[in-house]
């Protein structure tokens, strides 16, 4: 007899090798399936549950895709203006020193309309952990060029392309922030495959270890795919972005701590 | 008793730190006093002047355009304020660098020799205070009791040293001060 | 005995604001205002009061950096000039959209533009009409002394905290750089986060296992949920419009002309009334406190008495359109203004009431 579980057998309690946090919340997600948000979002509610530290989070959400982060988020949060996200933190952390507190962002909230924000908060060495998903994309407007959309990408508004003699290159915006001596801890990941999505789980954790520790502002970039705003089926984006964003956006980390 | 008083000459020669001692002067006396200072690019060695009002009872405008007392430490200001002076009111002024005397015949002037005198003394610096002195001099309207809590106010702790300076200027500068043109 | 100082208008404030338990201050330096921030981090630093003062890159990280802190409970606040409160609309339409407390200081200045650094009053209507997006109103506190520069900063908070709602301080140039004798209370303490959860369960101080989680979002993409969304927004304006009118009126009661104004302005009408009043003329001064909710009802019943009304203030005729929506026609409403940071003298605005009303 083969050892096939029934059902029953598979949902009893001592069979379970693998549970949803129950940091998320039942609300269905309203991203597109294919698409890395879930999984991001999955894993900062995993290891802030694993911290117990839910009564001590408040979240901050920023405009975009992920604009209703706090539909899915069992914990506290806020919704900031677009591109506010780090400056709504900072009078979070200087208000509550000893509570975790995290954005969530994506690339035309953090580096296009944000840059100024992203960079002082950066700067000041906020204790907070910043989640940025890069998908070189405006996604939730209906896919217009982004400022890390790749050089002859095509989008709603470079339909030809993107020509960087007249919209400029791709901003590196993490590799610039790695460059102030605010940042503690900075890395980029992805979540396209389940080892890649152990690494970032294990970049998360970092963050927030840090952030108890004071340690600085730690940044965690999250290169992710939009099928939809590609307009490729999820698997062609991921073929895609490990071809063509990965060389522009190599994965790794890019500032380690000096502890 | 409400008085209201113009002090007006360059940025840098102490007119609205002289307006600040009189007016916490007059604070620490139990009157009520407003500041009003002219502010911004004037203040960086341009022209400076600010409106001093002491008064018995609350004050209304601290902004105004004639004054019981016109205090003018130079030319520019003497045009400008000398007609904002109160038909019978009072103008001082220190004849240093002016060319165009004051001529009007329905308020009282006096002069003071503040920057002159103060230089020959070694107290340049203060020079404010001779011309403090001689307003004080004309309209007692502060004991010197209060004067002196009024520069214990207004100079910071670390600078209390200086307050017996500060008072020898004021009283020197009662010393100096000279009618020019009294009204009858 | 109260403690007594000499203080600037921008210093009163400041004084204040640590005074009333204020939690955390953000801003960015502009004149005429920079004394606010000066003074905060020369005299609230962390180690003495616990305030929290932070100069920000921006006015538009400022008025976020307040979102974040008044979205989790605290009592904070920001102060700029004309120019830095056009950058926060955004930020202040987003707190009103999700009925956020702050204290807000705008010590005006001319525009438009870079305009001058001189005072004026030119900035009344984006204060009460609504500066930012969106249907909303401030509660706009109109100090016309260095003393109520002091006092509005309690009372602000206390206005925002019983109303959910923004107070601006629509100050200017000259309140905020003369000094007048002003009388201090003794500070009131600041909330414990064990506090801040008790009295404000709305915010975001950290999920609990005792209660659902606290979102702080201005988004809804329901239209009939949105709808509803602002009808409460409104029926809280209106309850403010009922209670929370202030005034101040000088020599009203047998006055055949008034004259209308707030803050410097008023100061100045004050003393006209009084040169007026010299040379026998009966005329008054009503001054509105609240220039949002506006005493319209005050106006109202004194257009039964007097033959007409001055507005003056330093703009080019703003507050003047609510006092004519308040008079409705019953008498005339002329309005005088000087403009670019020049301040009407006393004899100058009775010249004007004469001229309009007496000699016409």
């Amino acid at each position: 007899m083969n050892d096939i579980l029934t059902r029953e057998e598979i949902i009893a309690p001592e069979n379970i090798v693998y549970e949803r946090t129950c940091l998320l919340t039942d609300c269905a997600l309203s991203y597109c399936p294919g698409c890395g948000h879930g999984t991001a979002h999955r894993l900062i509610m995993e290891t802030i549950e694993e911290m117990n530290i839910q009564s001590e989070t408040i979240g901050v959400a920023p405009v975009g895709c992920s604009v209703l982060a706090y539909e899915f988020m069992d914990i506290d949060m806020q919704q900031a203006a677009h591109g506010r996200a780090p400056a709504v933190a900072t009078g979070i952390k200087r208000l509550y020193p000893n509570k975790f507190v995290f954005t969530y962002q994506g690339d035309g909230d953090l580096a296009a309309i944000g840059t100024g924000e992203t960079l002082h908060t950066c700067n000041r060495g906020e204790n907070i952990a910043i989640f940025f998903v890069n998908n070189g994309i405006y996604g939730m407007t209906g896919g217009q060029m982004a400022p890390t959309t790749l050089p002859g990408m095509k989008t709603a508004t470079s339909p030809f392309g993107r020509d960087t003699a007249s919209m400029g290159y791709p901003l590196k915006i993490t590799e610039l922030v790695a460059q102030l001596p605010g940042t503690f801890y900075v890395t980029r990941q992805s979540v396209h495959t389940p080892a890649n999505v152990r690494k970032t789980k294990k970049a998360i954790e970092k963050a927030f270890e840090y952030q108890k520790l004071n340690r600085g502002l730690c940044f965690v970039e999250i290169v992710s795919n939009c099928n939809s705003g590609w307009k490729m089926t999820p698997q062609e984006s991921n073929d895609w972005m490990e071809a063509n964003m990965f060389p522009t956006y190599p994965l790794g980390d890019i500032k380690l701590p000096k502890l | 008793m409400t008085e209201e008083i113009i002090i007006a000459g360059f940025g840098g020669q102490g007119v609205l730190s002289m307006g600040k001692i009189l007016a916490y002067s007059g604070m620490m006396q139990d009157k009520e006093v407003s500041w009003f200072p002219s502010y911004g690019p004037e203040m960086r060695g341009g022209t400076a002047n600010v409106t001093v009002i002491i008064s018995d009872e609350r004050i209304s405008s601290p902004i105004l355009n004639k004054f019981d007392t016109a205090i003018i430490l130079n030319q520019q200001s003497m045009d400008k304020f000398e007609s904002s002076v109160k038909p019978g009111g009072l103008l001082i002024y220190d004849p240093n660098g002016i060319v165009h005397h004051p001529t009007r015949t329905d308020i009282n002037i006096y002069t003071i020799d503040a920057a002159d005198e103060a230089a020959k003394l070694g107290l340049a610096k203060i020079f404010n205070m001779f011309v403090l002195g001689a307003f004080l001099k004309i309209k007692p309207l502060i004991d010197d009791e209060y004067v002196h809590k009024g520069l214990e106010k207004s100079l910071p702790l670390r600078r209390h040293n200086l307050i017996p300076e500060n008072e020898k200027a004021i009283a020197k500068g009662k010393e100096l001060v000279t009618e020019r043109f009294v009204l009858n | 005995m109260k403690e007594i100082r000499l203080m600037k208008g921008n210093e009163a404030i400041a004084e204040g604001v640590i005074r009333a338990g204020c939690d955390g201050y953000f801003g960015y330096p502009i004149t005429p205002q920079s004394e606010v921030l000066e003074y905060l981090m020369a005299t609230a630093t962390e180690q003495r009061t616990g305030m929290v003062t932070l100069q920000a890159e921006s006015e538009i990280a400022s008025i976020h950096m307040v979102y974040g802190g008044a979205a989790a409970g605290k009592r904070v606040m920001t102060s700029s000039s004309s120019p830095g409160i056009s950058l926060m609309q955004e930020g202040i339409s987003f707190m009103a959209g999700t009925e956020l407390p702050c204290l807000l200081l705008n010590v005006v200045r001319g525009g438009p533009g870079l305009g001058t650094i001189q005072p004026s009053q030119s900035d009344y209507f984006q204060s009460v009409k609504g500066g930012g997006h969106g249907d909303y109103k401030m509660i706009v506190l109109a100090p016309a002394s260095v003393q109520e520069m002091y006092d509005f900063a309690k009372l602000g908070f206390e206005l925002a905290f019983k109303h959910r709602i923004q107070v601006m301080v629509l100050s200017d140039g000259a309140i905020g750089q003369m000094m007048e004798k002003v009388e201090l209370d003794d500070a009131v303490p600041r909330w414990s986060d064990e506090e801040i959860v008790k009295l404000h369960p709305w915010a975001t101080t950290g999920k609990t296992p005792d209660r659902e989680r606290n979102i702080i979002t201005s988004l809804d993409l329901n239209p009939v949920k949105q709808e509803i969304i602002n009808q409460n927004l409104q029926k809280k304006f209106r309850h403010i419009e009922e209670t929370e009118v202030r005034f101040e009126e000088f020599m009203c009661d047998d006055a055949e002309y008034l004259f209308v104004a707030y803050g410097s302005s008023a100061r100045v009408c004050q003393k006209a009334v009084a040169i007026g009043r010299e040379k026998g003329i009966k005329v008054g001064l009503l001054r509105p406190i609240t220039l949002f909710p506006f005493p319209s009802k005050e106006l109202a019943r004194l257009a039964k008495q007097v033959k007409g009304m001055q507005a003056i203030e330093m703009s080019a005729g703003q507050m003047v359109e609510d006092v004519r929506l308040a008079v409705n026609g019953a008498v005339p409403v002329e309005h005088y203004g000087r403009l670019g940071g020049i301040i009407p003298a006393p004899d100058e605005v009775l010249h004007v009431l004469e001229q309009n009303f007496i000699h016409s």
